[in-house]
């Protein structure tokens, strides 16, 4: 049932991106150029996704559990530490330099492998490396 | 700042957004998980997490990138596939993407849409943070350094 819903919003969201053409780094890019020609679109594809989720949050405030049953992992409310403004950084760094972000380098494996290949390899071994090691400096290795 | 309107898709990018709104409703009604990618991925590639919660974020990933493939082969593709572009430049920024995502604990998609589409103060300094090294970086690839025109 959970792995039905998994499927269904992983093709939406896959549609999403690709209709909004974030899965083209050289709109994400026009996007992040302030300096340049800039392509104001993206900041359409912020408004629609959080004016439809913010009904969904809403709606869910009325249910005991998810339909699948599943308690609602409400993320902590804590406050903005250096951690958060840390890692924020330097992914911004990182879309940056790519124009992918996580989503659209996954969806990019469908339209343009020979970039998305690389691109999560080396995401996926940034991320080991930060929850194998970089993030407890205590343990060793 | 000169706006492109030629390339501006505003119809385009308000569906597409309400499609990625769709899919973090459908998930969070759904099964009560947040649809931040980077946390989705981080937790299927992570070894150590307990191998129950992996298939549903195999399937959403899978899903994705078969929802991209459908509309790309349906619509016989929107843009221009990018190529060229310098190989040093995307292997050291999907690292930095993936370390930043993983201490931050998001990406676009969990702070920018889902956390700011709860008010929560978390998501919206990440969001304020990473748009502006996002934008700084930009700037500094295309008007400081201008690396062969080909950025």
């Amino acid at each position: 049932m959970k792995n039905l819903f998994a499927l269904g919003a992983g093709l939406l969201f896959g549609a999403g991106l690709y209709v909004a053409m974030m899965a083209d780094p050289n709109k994400v890019l026009a996007f992040l150029d302030l300096a340049g020609a800039w392509d104001p679109s993206l900041a359409l594809v912020m408004v629609g996704a959080i004016a439809v989720t913010a009904v969904g949050f809403a709606v869910s405030r009325r249910m005991q559990t998810s339909f699948s049953g599943q308690a609602f992992g409400w993320p902590t409310l804590g406050k903005p530490d250096l951690k958060l403004l840390g890692g924020a950084a330097l992914f911004g760094i990182g879309w940056g330099m790519t124009g992918y972000c996580p989503g659209p380098g996954f969806a990019a494996l469908a339209v343009n492998p020979a970039e998305a290949v690389p691109y999560l390899l080396a995401m996926v071994a940034g991320m080991l490396a930060w929850d194998r090691g970089l993030s407890k400096r205590t343990s060793p290795g | 700042m000169t706006i492109d309107w030629a390339s501006f898709t505003p119809w385009l990018a308000l569906s597409g957004g309400a499609l990625i709104g769709l899919s973090a409703t459908l998930l969070w009604l759904g099964m009560g998980r947040i649809a931040g990618i980077s946390g989705i991925a981080g937790g299927l590639f992570n070894l150590k997490e307990a191998s129950g919660d992996r298939s549903w974020r195999l399937l959403f990933l899978l899903g994705l990138i078969g929802g991209a493939l459908i509309v790309h082969l349906v619509t016989g593709g929107l843009f221009e596939v990018r190529s060229g572009y310098p190989i040093w430049l995307l292997i050291g920024g999907a690292m930095l993407v993936g370390i930043g995502t993983r201490m931050g604990s998001g990406c676009t998609s969990g702070h920018g849409v889902c956390g700011l589409a709860r008010l929560s103060m978390r998501g919206l300094f990440a969001t304020l943070t990473f748009m502006a090294t996002a934008f700084i970086t930009v700037f500094v690839i295309r008007h400081l350094f201008a690396f062969g025109g080909a950025v």
